[in-house]
């Protein structure tokens, strides 16, 4: 014990010594990537730094599962980052914290950020009241992935285009399947996603009145969830998450054949999906409600954002800039497979080549932010993944169970309607 | 044993100076008359206590009363912004907590898990002991080596074997019970079994813990109790039920109360298999207080039920002690 304080004065000293030789020319700004970014981002920073001999930059990795916690911790105790790269559904959260700087200025300023060259729906993610919290980094949504062979033998050349396509294609698949123990789609009921997207798709808002009120047992939200509550009852899809511990092997087997879920993925299914089985997988944009509507889908991934309390912000800005040009977004998905934000990355090869990316690439264009209040992740983990695996299992039935769900929900926003009043 | 000994003697004595130091000099005169000297000197112990004491203070005693404060109040992510979101709500975090299905869920599930879990791990480490302390056995290092591996293992490599092994398709368990018949069950997916399923996990985890201790236990009960039963011909059973018994009972208190204590604060295990599902059937208290607060950020209401997890063992703890004086 003694000897580590020992050890983490020493190191504290030199920190000192080695800060103050820099200070005079060097400004030092710190940031936070979580997970797999942050490894990545260390390798852009090289690049910047040459550009910008006047600026070091610090990356700092905090995984992904600890990640809010350490954020708010470090807001709380006045510790908090220049720059860090947020989940774009956190944002809400840390604006409502008032910890993050508005960046309408400097998008206005800035010759290399603007608007109109992001995915309007990604985009949108960041905006709150009106202003811009958050620069689009990289993004990603959720969309469909099928087996063609299994479609195929169900008597589909092409992925189905509108809910009704979807029921009749699962129902066709299980009937292929027979006795044997396989699915058609797996709806994951810990997976909240595909019952937001669906009702959103739907016209819902999910919440309403400013988000003071969840919006569940309305009409169009309920219309939605019964339809994909009906995949469980009917047994088109597997019920209970450890049926499928892998994901991958499951989709390899053809155990289901098709499963809502993002650009993450691509990668690991081409890694199962060989041999025979190489070309008998595809992306496709998710179903509309009725066809000729575009099948709408979430907006996700993360996005760029400086601390209120930074005192490097022109740095970190410029530092963000460099993050997002086209050929260094793209050296970015080289590395690690995260899609750009910027729309004209989409045109190098590595992505416009690329079958699985073609889907991607026209969601991109109908993706809709989540609610944007700070206790949207509580009500999406917490409430509605309660609520469809007790409607999934026929614990209750679909009416009771979002009439419970809003009632939670407007229990969990009684503080925000509180502020709001105030 | 005898470590739990000298440390409550010690507790005590440090104790009795206390009491003495704040009688008045007269009672303390009548009680004992050690010199008729009095004086504020300080025992140096205290020099030496100090150190400890005002850590424990710090880290402990401080926190403690923050979180009781919290507790009457709404404390969450907005309060963190500004002082002025915060509301006192006086006890109706308490009364949320009373009328929340989620807790009397995570109640029943814990208590499920006590009273499950807890007389298997005692009878399972007792009778591991006794394996252990039979003279017919060889190799007992290695043996107790192997029982106390699960114990000192990182719980979420466990997790990870756990998982296969209950793999309701390809999981071991249901291999070896399809050779007795049994239809395949979905150990961690099913509402029903997935408790039992984590008792038996945790059982297999922690009872090398246990098994040390009883062992020490059995090693101080006097040889000749047994060779004098022996004479008398004695079977197994009677050995076992008195003598074994009843010189194990300090051991056996010991050994329950702490189980208990530790059980009641399941979270670990169903965190890394269940995450408290399916439906909610494996969410212990411990962890809906853990996402209550750090990660729905509800402190308020997470300190609360803090609080009445902490009645509850004590209650519990209060009970096992009388049941165990009522008994002797």
């Amino acid at each position: 014990m003694k000897n580590a304080v020992t050890i983490s004065l020493i190191l504290f000293a030199f920190s000192l010594l080695s800060c103050s030789r820099n200070d005079s020319k060097k400004v030092t700004i710190t940031f936070w990537a979580l997970g797999a970014e942050g490894e990545t981002v260390e390798k852009l920073v090289p690049g910047f730094e040459k550009e910008n001999p006047g600026i070091h930059v610090v990356v700092q990795m905090i995984p992904w599962t600890t990640a809010q916690e350490k954020l708010i911790t470090a807001y709380a105790s006045n510790n908090t980052p220049d720059a860090c790269q947020l989940g774009n559904t956190w944002v809400p959260q840390f604006q409502a914290l008032d910890a993050l700087e508005n960046l309408d200025s400097w998008v206005k300023a800035s010759q290399v950020i603007k608007q109109n060259e992001y995915f309007s729906g990604i985009w949108d993610t960041n905006v709150l009241d009106g202003s811009i919290y958050g620069i689009p980094w990289y993004i990603d949504t959720r969309l469909l992935f099928y087996r063609t062979d299994i479609l195929a033998q169900a008597g589909y050349s092409t992925p189905p285009r509108t809910w009704a396509e979807l029921y009749e294609v699962s129902k066709k698949i299980k009937q292929k399947a027979g006795n044997s123990e396989r699915y058609a789609i797996y709806l994951p009921t810990n997976e909240w996603a595909p019952f937001i997207t669906f009702g959103i798709q739907n016209g819902s808002s999910i919440l309403k009145d400013n988000g003071r009120y969840g919006d569940f047992s309305g009409a169009k939200f309920m219309k939605a969830f019964d339809y994909l509550v009906k995949f469980h009852k009917e047994g088109l899809a597997p019920t209970g998450i450890s049926q499928v511990t892998n994901v991958y092997q499951a989709f390899a087997e053809g155990y289901f054949a098709m499963y809502i879920s993002g650009p993450w993925n691509v990668k690991e299914f081409s890694r199962w999906m060989t041999g025979s089985l190489k070309d008998k997988w595809m992306t496709a944009t998710l179903p509309a409600p009725e066809a000729g509507k575009a099948g709408l889908s979430l907006a996700g991934g993360s996005s760029l954002v400086i601390f209120k309390r930074s005192s490097h912000k022109a740095e970190v800005w410029k530092f963000f800039e460099y993050l997002s040009r086209p050929r260094v977004q793209m050296q970015f998905y080289r590395e690690i497979n995260d899609l750009p934000a910027i729309k004209a990355a989409w045109q190098d090869t590595a992505l416009s080549r690329n079958k699985y990316m073609k889907a991607f690439f026209e969601q991109f264009h109908h993706v809709v932010a989540t609610p944007k209040v700070p206790e949207w992740e509580q009500i999406a983990f917490s409430k509605v993944q309660l609520y469809a695996e007790l409607a999934a299992r026929n614990v209750m039935p679909v009416k009771s169970a979002l009439s419970a769900l809003d009632k939670d929900v407007d229990n969990i926003l009684e503080k925000r309607r509180w502020l709001l009043r105030k | 044993m005898a470590f739990e000994e000298i440390t409550s003697k010690k507790y005590t004595a440090g104790l009795n100076n206390k009491l003495m130091e704040n009688r008045t000099p007269e009672a303390k005169n009548t009680r004992k008359a050690p010199g008729r000297t009095f004086s504020f000197k300080l025992p140096a112990a205290y020099f030496f206590l100090a150190p400890a004491l005002l850590t424990i203070f710090v880290f402990f005693f401080i926190p403690v009363a923050a979180a009781f404060i919290i507790s009457f109040t709404d404390f969450d992510i907005y309060a963190l912004s500004s002082f002025s979101n915060l509301r006192f709500i006086a006890l109706k975090n308490y009364v949320r907590i009373f009328g929340e299905p989620l807790f009397w869920k995570a109640l029943e599930n814990t208590f499920y898990f006590v009273i499950g879990a807890g007389p298997i791990s005692i009878a399972v480490s007792l009778g591991a002991a006794m394996l252990l302390n039979s003279k017919l056995v060889r190799l007992k290092g290695l043996f107790r080596l192997f029982y106390f591996i699960p114990v000192v293992t990182t719980l979420v490599a466990v997790a990870v074997v756990w998982r296969f092994i209950y793999h309701p398709r390809f999981g071991i368990l249901n291999y070896l019970l399809a050779f007795l018949g049994v239809n395949p069950i979905d150990w961690l997916g099913d509402p029903n079994w997935a408790m039992p399923a984590i008792i038996l996990m945790a059982v297999w985890k922690n009872f090398g813990y246990n098994m040390i201790i009883f062992i020490a236990g059995l090693q101080s009960i006097p040889e000749y109790l047994y060779e004098a039963a022996m004479l008398e011909g004695a079977g197994w059973w009677p050995k076992f039920k008195s003598i074994t018994l009843p010189m194990l009972a300090p051991t056996t208190v010991f050994v329950g109360i702490i189980t208990m204590i530790g059980y009641f604060q399941l979270f670990a295990e169903p965190y890394v298999m269940t995450q408290g599902g399916p439906l909610n059937r494996t969410l212990s208290i411990v962890q809906y207080m853990y996402e209550e607060g750090f990660r729905w950020w509800n402190m308020g209401y997470s300190a609360a039920l803090a609080f009445v997890l902490f009645l509850i063992i004590f209650a519990a703890t209060l009970i096992q002690l009388k049941l165990q004086k009522e008994t002797e």
